[in-house]
């Protein structure tokens, strides 16, 4: 089964030879415009301009054409084995990944605006960390105050006055924006532990360059492969001192994590070894892993096993899926870890509250890409406030991550609320509410026609000598209609996402 | 290479091998039953069970369809062609960035013919037909592993495992039948006998590579030749053990270290034995022992390629 690219001439022709050209109205038959910022369309149902080609494109094609394309595009995710896993059920536990097949179209003054305020963002998030887990100055200031620290489930007291390379805690981060009905940009959530998604970023972009070639084309579409290379290069410049051709490998939990598909994509896109926690052993500080030609030093380790789990010596010790010395030979300088452990202290969501005070204290600026607003509910005037306004606002537990342990208000029954009311009340720190946004929406393929959908963005960030972001990210989709969930493990699906020249 | 992997590949390729073994005797005895013969269905069953090397105890009950569907179902015996299969899938499944994509596809696919809710109507209603396409399936497989991979480490271990995997099952399956095959020596053979013997030769899929070497004229010290000294046919015990000896030494070259002197010597031991002894002075001597002997030696082979690849202690390996 091969998926052949469509000749550019196809694209071209097909317009008048085959079948009858879809019209606009057409397209747009099942598509309300409201209060939502709608990436495509202004409020008064007017086309935004860059999105004008693709609208073109679209209404020029057959139906039968569109078809032919959204089916060729699926056999390429399905031959390249592009699945995410299931938990919960013994068979089949293997899914194709749901995906839109229009892209998100990003102009580049909207992402020169993103790209300087993530890199602004990531670089105080860093400070923060280096300085929390070293003299702490921020919070003898009380700018932040030592009570949400403490009470961080992510806190790692171990790290306390460890030097790491390159003062880099952070190299890998994935930041989740939304789009306000004003059409700015906002930063919902940051990921600072294991990020995923990137492998889907890539291989959408890949279907996508042979779906659309000639619109691709026309496009002037910034691009994204080089980063599996780049990656490999941020890992390579947190080595340690004096190992001038490190040994770089992916450590994974294994085949039964959701996510082993992108382990398996980027150890293969990076040829570097992908590891498990068995496979490895330490001895005087230095972790080997096991090779058919005896043990072989390991010098930088891209570790997507949480920190509970990643040394049983350390941490969890019940957990089989790290290495028992790891920590100590990652203290003592002999190998990178990265990212660093207790990362997770700067994503916990209500320190996210923190966050643009955290970005003046360090750089002295004011932030560049805003927060969403923000309560918390260990304030008792916002507590108040929150229990009041459960049906308005969307509550989340601190710690969770992937959609779990959320409140939608609107979207909540009478018991729900209760039941979080009442966990409100017995650990306050351990919740965060915000209102529930009206996030912008993108145009979507249902069969013949465009219907809108929340769309999110996740640009992927990459920290070693300096920041680097590759132009886009995934652009999430909550593909139920009028849903505000766009987590692939609660039925989001992803799409495209073109940075243009 | 991590040990690991060469580990998963290992085994993957092994357990494939052992489901091809279990069909094709299976297959092989189930034919055999349909004509009377000198030899009663219950010692067929039990040689059958020696042959394939199966743990359990199950019995004679007198049904052989019960009996040849349990060998192909049932996934608590050690030797049934589903627990081989579901085996070798769950390796490769821990592998999959080292195997292409076509050899997940054949060997899933391999998977859920075994697994699908019609597999038992299938095998009902014409065994030989069922039999015959997991054959194929596995050849597919094997095809397809030699012609996408990189004949590299673990393309070594493959055939590594292949081969000692086929080496084991035909020395075992020749110890057991070797008693009967050798009484027919003088006699001259009836019809019967002349089944016994072809069926003991397409058990290892050779009946007509045979026929191109010797004829059609099957003798039993002829059939002993060439499944044990044969250089060039596949399911040749001679064949194996030169197979073996090429992948350690490419393993070898292909990053894993120099086997150890204890393992180079196993292995040269046995390949000079089949390339030197002729089958006059293996019958001679004493077949059952000699046959024995090369089962013993394929054993250790894999303990020391084992324990030097795969399982080596930590301190060893630091001293080095």
């Amino acid at each position: 089964m091969t998926v052949t690219p469509f000749s550019d001439s196809a694209e071209a022709t097909s317009v008048h030879s085959d079948g009858v050209p879809m019209q606009i109205e057409q397209l747009f038959r099942d598509y309300p415009i409201d209060s939502a910022f709608d990436e495509m369309r202004t409020a008064t149902g007017g086309i935004r301009p860059h999105y004008q080609a693709l609208l073109e494109t679209l209404a020029g094609l057959p139906p039968e054409e569109l078809l032919r394309r959204k089916q060729s595009a699926d056999l390429a995710f399905l031959t390249q084995g592009i699945t995410f896993t299931v938990y919960g059920r013994d068979e089949g536990t293997e899914r194709i990944f749901p995906y839109d097949l229009l892209p998100r179209l990003i102009s580049a003054p909207e992402w020169d605006r993103i790209e300087r305020g993530l890199t602004q963002r990531i670089t105080a998030l860093n400070a923060f960390l280096r300085d929390v887990y070293g003299d702490a100055k921020i919070l003898k200031d009380k700018v932040v105050p030592r009570s949400i620290v403490y009470s961080c489930k992510h806190y790692r007291r171990q790290m306390c006055g460890l030097q790491v390379p390159r003062n880099v805690y952070i190299a890998v981060v994935g930041s989740d924006l939304l789009r306000l009905n004003t059409g700015e940009y906002v930063v919902l959530e940051d990921n600072l532990r294991v990020p995923s998604g990137v492998s889907y970023m890539l291989t959408n972009r890949r279907v996508m360059k042979r779906t659309f070639p000639q619109l691709f084309q026309s496009y002037g579409v910034r691009p994204i492969e080089h980063y599996p290379q780049m990656l490999l290069n941020t890992l390579r410049s947190l080595a340690p001192e004096g190992r001038p051709e490190p040994n770089i490998v992916l450590l994974t939990p294994g085949v039964f994590n959701s996510a082993y598909f992108e382990h398996t994509y980027l150890a293969r896109q990076m040829g570097i070894d992908l590891v498990e926690g068995r496979d490895l052993v330490t001895h005087d500080n230095v972790v080997y892993m096991r090779t058919t030609d005896g043990l072989k030093r390991v010098d930088v380790i891209y570790r997507r096993v949480d920190d509970d789990f990643s040394d049983p010596l350390i941490f969890r010790g019940d957990s089989t899926l790290g290495c028992a010395g790891l920590f100590n030979a990652y203290r003592a300088g002999n190998v990178t870890v990265t990212n660093a452990f207790g990362t997770g202290l700067a994503d916990d969501k209500a320190m996210y509250a923190y966050v643009p005070r955290i970005i003046k204290y360090y750089l002295d600026e004011d932030p560049i890409l805003n927060n969403v607003e923000t309560y918390l509910l260990t304030e008792d005037k916002e507590r108040r406030h929150v229990l009041a306004n459960l049906d308005k606002l969307v509550v989340k537990a601190v710690g969770e991550s992937g959609g779990y342990g959320m409140l939608i208000g609107p979207h909540s029954t009478a018991k729900q609320r209760e039941e979080f009311a009442s966990a409100i009340k017995a650990n306050p720190r351990n919740y965060i509410a915000q209102p529930t946004l009206d996030f912008s929406r993108a145009p979507c393929l249902f069969g013949d026609h465009l219907e809108p959908r929340h769309v999110d963005l996740r640009p992927y960030i990459l920290f070693g000598d300096k920041v680097n972001i590759v132009p886009g990210g995934l652009t999430r989709v909550a593909m139920e209609k009028g849903s505000l969930v766009v987590n692939s493990s609660q039925g989001g699906g992803s799409k495209d996402t073109w940075v243009l020249e | 290479m991590l040990s690991r992997v060469a580990d998963s590949l290992y085994w993957m390729s092994r357990y494939l091998e052992r489901a091809e073994n279990t069909v094709r005797q299976l297959d092989v005895t189930m034919s055999l039953l349909l004509d009377p013969g000198e030899t009663s269905p219950e010692i067929r069953w039990q040689r059958l069970a020696k042959s394939l090397g199966m743990t359990e105890d199950i019995g004679w009950a007198g049904d052989p369809d019960a009996l040849a569907r349990r060998l192909v179902f049932d996934p608590n015996l050690s030797v049934s062609v589903t627990t081989c299969v579901n085996a070798a899938r769950e390796n490769a499944r821990q592998v999959r960035e080292e195997i292409s994509t076509e050899q997940w596809q054949r060997l899933n696919r391999l998977y859920h013919q075994m697994h699908s809710p019609h597999a038992l109507a299938q095998f009902r209603s014409n065994m030989n037909d069922y039999l015959a396409s997991i054959v194929d399936g596995v050849h597919l497989f094997k095809g397809v592993s030699d012609s996408t991979m990189i004949h590299g480490e673990g393309w070594q271990f493959i055939r590594l495992a292949r081969h000692l995997e086929r080496a084991f099952a035909t020395a075992t399956l020749l110890e057991v039948y070797q008693e009967s095959l050798l009484n027919l020596q003088d006699r001259e053979h009836s019809g019967y006998q002349y089944l016994e013997l072809v069926g003991l030769l397409r058990s290892c899929t050779s009946f007509e590579a045979y026929c191109q070497v010797y004829t059609a004229d099957l003798t039993p010290d002829r059939i002993l030749e060439f499944l044990l000294l044969n250089r060039d046919f596949p399911h040749a015990l001679r064949y194996s053990i030169d197979s073996i000896r090429q992948s350690l030494e490419s393993i070898q070259n292909n990053g894993g270290r120099r086997p150890p002197d204890e393992l180079n010597s196993v292995v040269g031991r046995l390949q000079s034995m089949l390339r030197y002894t002729t089958i006059t002075e293996v019958l001679e001597g004493n077949p059952g022992a000699f046959l024995h002997s090369i089962r013993e030696q394929c054993k250790q082979i894999h303990d020391l390629s084992y324990r030097y690849y795969v399982q080596y202690s930590i301190q060893s390996a630091l001293a080095v």
